[in-house]
């Protein structure tokens, strides 16, 4: 894994961006390694690549990436992308996001996104808080959590992301945390080469922001809690249905790789029939 | 397609278009007009009065080999048509008064990022969801400071269906020139209307395309002005490693939010590459007459009653001089300013209560009272409504306006709306 950094950080960052914005214990910076790592080990050409981002600390992700980028609006990125991909199918999109600006003010892009079945990889950040604005409840904090709009304790049931997807159409779904390094790379690398709309939840801590407020006091028992709170996909689907019901850990693994026709080939494929 | 519109690009579209003369409708116009000018890219969403435009592209785009795509929202609509530019492709949506307040944030963000792109507006009654089959001029002012923070946009209004066609590619034009979203200001009036329409031969009309970068990858700063103060950045897919940002950044690109200079340095140039150009893009008609103390200021389709009504007076033997504007923002502050001069007063008829009457009554400076003629509700103004206004003009006064006697304090009133 190390002997990959200098590598990683000779070909890919953009170094002029460092010392870079995420507080200690973030785990978007991960996610960004883990993403590149993904690229590199499919050899694509990084100048055939864009990297969209919305509005939120994951979304400053691109900048740290010597590559083009589209730094977009609140929750837009998606939809961006979407220009992006249908106007130049030959281009990876790669978007980078978080659970406010995807699930939150970009829900609709990104259900939209997912029935369309465009070929995009999105990598969906989710710290369970809106970050960049100081800790306020997202539609992805868990319930009772306490957060600077929910100082009481949030009342509403968070959405499970990836379930929300695979309804939408989602071809590609997959959701990891930070304690599973290679399977995020896997998952990753298998969401650029799904050739549809792709999904790769990660739940990553958010120290400053939210493991803090649910009195997490430091990195140890943040890792225990993603440990304790999730359960792999294997193990979930050998409990009795019963148990199943009742299960109210974080379902992770690779959730839905069923591909179907994508937007930009059928597409393709209409203009080939109708073309003068 | 390249850097050039190519023959066979253009014989391709007018195939798809059919006879060089025809009688169309002016939303239709519009879509002809983004083939014209080499637009391959729309995004949309249905709206009351602007629908046609999106019927027609996603018809005509798959012929040509372009791409049409139906999105969520205006929002999405918007921010398609924005990362299909930065392709390099020239993309443009379409909607009416409700859509086009959605893409107001991502107006401000193509202004920002100074992305190429057009954006029709079909006006309809407002506010809100208003009279959806209706036309109104109500969105002048939205489309001018509709995006927060400071900045300048460039508008035309068509009066007649050709020129919904003829200003759509000059908007394509003009995006790409200055690297800015432009805004075909048009009204359901016009759109909803059908006309003679006569498709240009490819000589005919110009095309334009958005300056490429250096060929040196190691001189590129992607967002430092030219000479014009026009940044030559790269289209995406190229190698050139662009980063885009609706945050304040320098002239690499990378954020800098938290510098006041640069924050400076980055908006005035976005706005002088504009204002700098004002007499390159502002357009108006004049039409004087020998004596003339009053003059009419009109546009879109309102200019049609209004030059109906010079029609009139002239008859009447009333000499009024007659300004249309054919570009809305930029603002033609000298040409108002020049046709103030010698009047007794300026009338202003337009479909709102009182919105280019600000900009003209701000560029003439007091040189003769401007009031406004206003009227909504959906129903254009007729001639003689109009030229009754100038009738009950007093003469001579510079002091008082239509509908009300007894000077100044009329004016107010007309005016102040």
């Amino acid at each position: 894994m190390f002997n990959k950094a200098n590598h990683i950080r000779e070909n890919y960052l953009e170094m002029t961006m460092y010392p870079s914005i995420f507080c200690s214990g973030c785990g978007v910076g991960n996610v960004l390694n883990y993403s590149l790592r993904a690229i590199d080990a499919e050899h694509i050409d990084l100048d055939g690549v864009v990297f969209v981002s919305g509005i939120g600390c994951s979304s400053r992700m691109p900048g740290y990436i010597d590559a083009d980028g589209l730094h977009t609006t609140h929750g837009r990125a998606i939809a961006f992308a979407t220009g992006v991909k249908t106007s130049d199918p030959d281009l990876n999109v790669v978007i980078f996001t978080g659970d406010g600006d995807a699930a939150g003010i970009g829900g609709n892009h990104l259900i939209h996104a997912a029935r369309r079945n465009v070929d995009l990889t999105v990598v969906c950040i989710n710290n369970f808080i809106h970050r960049m604005t100081g800790g306020q409840v997202s539609p992805t904090t868990p319930l009772t959590s306490k957060t600077s709009t929910t100082p009481y304790g949030n009342i509403e049931q968070p959405f499970d992301l990836c379930s929300l997807v695979i309804g939408a159409g989602a071809s590609y779904v997959s959701r990891w945390t930070l304690g599973y390094p290679y399977e995020t790379i896997k998952a990753i690398r298998e969401g650029l080469r799904n050739k549809g709309f792709s999904f790769i939840e990660m739940l990553v801590p958010c120290p400053t922001g939210y493991t803090k407020k649910q009195k997490i006091p430091d990195g140890r028992e943040t890792w225990d809690w993603y440990k304790e709170s999730t359960i792999l996909r294997s193990q979930y689907m050998k409990l009795p249905k019963a148990e199943r019901a009742k299960e109210t850990r974080i379902v992770i693994g690779k959730l839905r790789d069923s591909p179907r026709p994508e937007f930009c080939d059928t597409y393709g494929k209409l203009v080939e029939k109708y073309r003068l | 397609m390249g850097e050039h519109l190519d023959k066979e690009h253009y014989d391709l579209v007018c195939k798809a278009l059919g006879p060089k003369m025809q009688f169309v409708q002016g939303d239709v116009a519009y879509a002809y007009g983004a083939l014209l000018a080499g637009c391959t890219y729309f995004a949309g969403y249905p709206i009351t009065p602007a629908t046609e435009t999106a019927e027609a592209l996603a018809r005509y785009l798959p012929q040509i080999g372009g791409t049409c795509i139906q999105m969520e929202d205006e929002i999405a609509s918007l921010s398609a048509i924005i990362g299909a530019s930065w392709t390099g492709t020239k993309a443009m949506t379409a909607t009416s008064g409700p859509g086009f307040s959605l893409m107001m944030e991502n107006l401000g963000y193509a202004v920002m990022s100074e992305t190429p792109c057009v954006i029709v507006d079909v006006q309809r009654s407002g506010p809100s969801t208003g009279q959806p089959t209706e036309s109104s001029q109500g969105d002048i002012m939205q489309a001018r400071w509709g995006t927060h923070g400071d900045h300048e946009i460039i508008a035309l209004a068509p009066s007649n269906v050709q020129e919904c066609m003829d200003l759509t590619i000059d908007c394509f034009n003009l995006a790409e020139r200055y690297r800015n979203p432009v805004i075909l200001l048009t009204d359901g009036d016009v759109g909803h209307m059908r006309e003679r329409l006569v498709i240009p031969d490819r000589e005919d009309y110009e095309v334009e395309f958005r300056v490429p970068p250096p060929e040196d990858k190691e001189a590129y700063v992607p967002f430092e002005g030219d000479e014009n103060k026009i940044p030559r950045v790269a289209n995406f897919g190229l190698g050139y490693h662009t980063y885009v940002t609706g945050l304040t950044h320098d002239v690499t690109g990378l954020p800098a939010t938290d510098d006041a200079d640069k924050h400076t340095q980055l908006v005035t140039r976005l706005v002088e590459k504009i204002t700098d150009k004002r007499e390159e893009i502002v357009r108006v008609e004049v039409e004087k007459q020998e004596g003339a103390r009053i003059g009419i200021i009109s546009y879109g389709i309102t200019a049609r009653p209004a030059m109906g009504a010079v029609r009139i007076l002239r008859e009447r033997g009333v000499p009024v001089n007659f300004m249309r504007l054919i570009s809305i923002w930029p603002f033609a502050n000298r040409q108002v300013a020049e046709f103030a001069a010698g009047l007794d007063h300026i009338l202003v008829p337009e479909m709102n209560l009182g919105q280019v009457v600000h900009p003209v009554r701000e560029a003439v400076e007091g040189q003769c009272p401007v009031s406004c003629l206003p009227k909504i509700g959906g129903v254009m103004h007729n001639p003689q409504e109009v030229s009754e206004a100038v009738e009950k003009i007093p003469k001579g006064t510079k002091g008082a306006t239509g509908g009300k006697k007894g000077g100044k304090k009329g004016m107010k009133k007309g005016g102040g709306r």
